[in-house]
């Protein structure tokens, strides 16, 4: 279980392939990469900017993971989650977990990012031919994580 | 002594990424803290009016407004978050 928040890009394909390797029982890996996009509600993005909050977000990275740890089989999951000043196509977000069947790694994995979107402390400044602005938080993302608290009083 | 943090969108308008301050006997939570920083005036209480969404973390866990604070506490202030 490992988080790690850093300026630099990532291997994606580096990354499954150690935590692939790290168990022999695991059956599953499913990964979520995030990227930037080049237009973003109309507006042409030169750069994007991601701002955090040093400690709180480690901690609430960790947190989500030991959530999806709870609720699922999981055997390994990695949140990589960049910072800084980055440009379309950029990637800027990979979460993968590794499980023994794929069901778990998928649900833990879309849970891992509904959390993380609305619950870990980053925030998004685009700047645009427009101009520089703070990037609003959606309405779907505050929904998409709602679905898995209905799940849990539905139990 | 409360250490105080601004993030973001809120840090900006404020021009401020934080600071540390004795809080005031009267003010034991979130809710009341934001009343007292938005009895600034000006750009303050144009933030903490209660107008703009601001979610509020103590020691680095987010909480509700009602959330109880106390000296030594660090209150983080922000806007709601956009990671991902």
């Amino acid at each position: 279980m490992t988080v790690r928040v850093q300026h630099e890009d990532f291997d994606t394909g580096a990354e499954i392939t150690r935590m692939r390797l790290s168990r022999p029982d695991i059956g599953a890996v499913v990964a979520f990469v995030g990227q930037v996009r080049d237009m973003n509600e109309g507006s042409q993005i030169a750069t994007m900017t991601l701002e955090h909050y040093p400690g709180m977000t480690e901690k609430s990275l960790q947190a989500i993971m030991d959530e999806a740890h709870a609720r699922w089989d999981v055997m390994e999951a990695l949140v990589i989650h960049r910072i800084g000043a980055l440009k379309p196509t950029d990637q800027i977000v990979l979460v993968l977990v590794a499980s023994a069947h794929r069901g778990e790694a998928f649900a833990a994995c879309e849970f891992m990012m509904d959390y993380l979107k609305t619950q870990a402390p980053f925030w998004k400044k685009e700047n645009t031919l427009d101009g520089e602005r703070w990037v609003d938080a959606r309405e779907s993302d505050d929904k998409a994580r709602e679905r898995w608290k209905l799940q849990e009083e539905s139990i | 002594m409360l250490k105080l943090l601004y993030f973001a969108r809120l840090r900006e308008a404020l021009g401020v990424s934080g600071e540390t301050l004795e809080l005031p006997a009267t003010v034991q939570s979130v809710s009341q803290l934001m009343a007292w920083l938005a009895a600034r005036g000006g750009v303050w209480q144009a933030q903490f009016d209660g107008c703009h969404q601001i979610r509020a973390a103590v020691n680095q866990e987010l909480v509700a407004d009602s959330a109880s604070i106390k000296p030594g506490d660090e209150v983080a202030f922000f806007p709601p978050v956009t990671g991902g």
